[in-house]
């Protein structure tokens, strides 16, 4: 087993899938928090349109992903206010991207196979060049992260406060959306277009469920995204799982921690429930 | 320095599109002062708070805090907003929150360290919440969210304290514990409070002053002088009975 582990194309699977597993288990967290998953899915789907635009252009499909995530987290960032508001547009120019994807792969000559990576990832197949790009925006997201971490959760928790407080939340909402960009574009490369939930959200999820502090949800989130990418890629390439692809190890992983999580998490009840007495809401109103 | 007002406001407009929501409102408040803000829904009163934040700018006139004009990040000012419910599976500790009030506006990672952990403990005992300390703030009742909001303003030691509506979605009991919270600080550390209600009756033992806002227009006085049938009346520009009973006051209206 140890042995496959010399072959180039495991270890750049391995350097990749981790950095992108890192990066993508904080993000996600603030996804949670901020109530953005939709706007993270929204972001994998109009990077398809990208990737298949780049492979009819001869470009390296993540460049695409890169330059319509990043450009759509600005758009999404600016555009909206209000978060349902937002749905409902990020869902229609979601739409609008996915057929414009489609339009590019029926105009793609070339091997299906490249645009069926797209939509399900090929992380065993990721070149070294790739893998580059991977290391250079994975550390810079984190390094970004970083620097914005305390007044991103802040705005996260309470946008007015923290607004009055002198955080310039407008901004800080755009730049988050770039690093969420970024990091869909990186996390297409292991699981793909469609299953990008199961790396950008699932471990989050879970972490939040049993930890209810950002650190230590956040370690977690981060600890099950290395653990389903790794064992994702251990299972895919051993002689124990035959010859499945690792988006669906990483996917049936994903899920089959939550559920048992979800469905056995206690959730404590609000303690004491706020009655309001209808009595002083009818004086002097 | 006793004399000079802590807040002042002269002529103050604020136009929203087609809409005057406040017109040529003149204010006085003076330190250690708790001023209670009433009247219907759309009159202005939250709309207030945020000129006063730096969150909205006035179309016309002038507002001054301890001597100076809003601004955002002004750390003498505490500000708790209208409470909503929050989401059960936050992964936020209590703790966590109150700490947003002292360094959430900071750059950076911030490193867990034990002044920091004192300051938060500090303040969470002054506003009696020391045994949730730890729990996640999802899992709390309504009125312990509003006591940690109260502590998150409080934890720079503010001058000005500005509530909006802590006390709505409180039973009696827990309006009359942040009431309580309220005096206790207001008279001890000479804050000064303005605190948006719905209801006036569990205030009037404990407020000064009564600011009630109705249609751009407002009073402000003793809640003996400005809850009067007359002064509402005129305020809404439609008769208005005020009705005691039980202890109580009672706005009555026609169209109210």
């Amino acid at each position: 087993m140890f042995a496959l582990l010399q072959y180039p194309f495991i270890q750049n699977a391995f350097i990749a899938g981790s950095l992108v597993a890192i990066v993508a288990g904080i993000v996600g967290y603030f996804l949670l928090t901020r109530g953005l998953t939709f706007a993270g899915h929204a972001l994998s789907h109009i990077g398809f349109a990208g990737a298949a635009g780049a492979l009819v252009l001869g470009v390296d499909p993540v460049v695409g992903l890169l330059v319509f995530t990043i450009s759509a987290g600005v758009g999404i960032g600016i555009l909206g206010k209000r978060l349902n508001e937002r749905d409902v547009t990020i869902g229609i120019i979601m739409t609008l991207m996915l057929g414009l994807g489609a339009l590019f792969i029926s105009l793609y000559s070339g091997y299906a196979e490249r645009a069926y990576s797209i939509l399900f990832g090929t992380i065993l197949g990721i070149s070294k060049s790739d893998v580059f790009i991977t290391a250079i925006f994975s550390v810079l997201t984190f390094i970004a992260l970083l620097c914005i971490f305390r007044p991103l959760l802040f705005s996260s928790f309470d946008q007015e406060v923290a607004e009055a407080r002198g955080v310039p939340v407008r901004l800080l909402g755009v730049i988050f959306l770039v690093l969420v960009g970024i990091t869909v574009s990186m996390s297409v490369q292991v699981v793909g277009v469609l299953l990008i939930f199961t790396l950008l959200v699932g471990p989050a999820a879970t972490a939040t469920r049993l930890i209810h502090e950002p650190l230590g949800a956040i370690a977690l989130s981060i600890f099950l995204g290395l653990l389903y990418t790794w064992v994702g890629i251990f299972l895919a390439i051993s002689d124990i799982g035959g010859n499945w692809p690792v988006s669906f190890y990483i996917a049936a992983l994903s899920f089959a921690i939550y559920l048992p999580v979800r469905l056995f998490s206690k959730h404590e009840k609000r303690r004491h429930n706020k009655a309001t007495s209808s009595f002083s809401q009818s004086s002097a109103s | 320095m006793k004399n000079e007002p802590i807040i002042s406001v002269k002529d103050l407009c604020f136009v929203l599109g087609e809409r005057k929501i406040l017109h040529d409102m003149n204010l006085e408040i003076n330190q250690g002062e708790f001023i209670g803000i009433l009247g219907p829904n759309g009159a202005g009163k939250s709309t207030l708070l945020k000129l006063f934040l730096g969150l909205l700018k006035p179309t016309k006139g002038s507002i001054e805090l301890l001597g100076k004009s809003p601004r955002r990040g002004n750390s003498l000012i505490g500000y708790a907003p209208q409470h909503r419910v929050l989401e059960t599976d936050l992964a936020l500790r209590a703790c966590d929150v109150v700490g947003f009030g002292l360094d959430g506006n900071k750059w950076g990672f911030g490193f867990p360290n034990k002044k920091r952990k004192e300051l938060i403990y500090k303040v969470l005992d002054d506003v009696d919440a020391l045994h949730f300390a730890e729990a996640p703030v999802g899992h709390l009742s309504g009125g312990e969210q509003q006591r940690l909001l109260i502590a998150q303003a409080l934890i720079t030691n503010p001058k000005i304290l500005l509530l909006d509506e802590p006390l709505s979605n409180l039973d009696i009991h827990h309006a009359q514990e942040i009431i309580h919270l309220l005096v206790k600080l207001c008279k001890e550390r000479q804050v000064t409070v303005m605190l948006v209600a719905h209801d006036v009756n569990p205030l009037l033992p404990v407020i000064d002053r009564v600011l009630f806002m109705a249609n751009g227009q407002s009073a402000m006085g003793t809640p003996n002088k400005v809850l009067t049938s007359e002064i509402l009346s005129k305020l809404y520009n439609t008769p208005i009975q005020i009705v005691k009973a039980l202890d109580r006051i009672f706005v009555v209206g026609a169209e109210i």
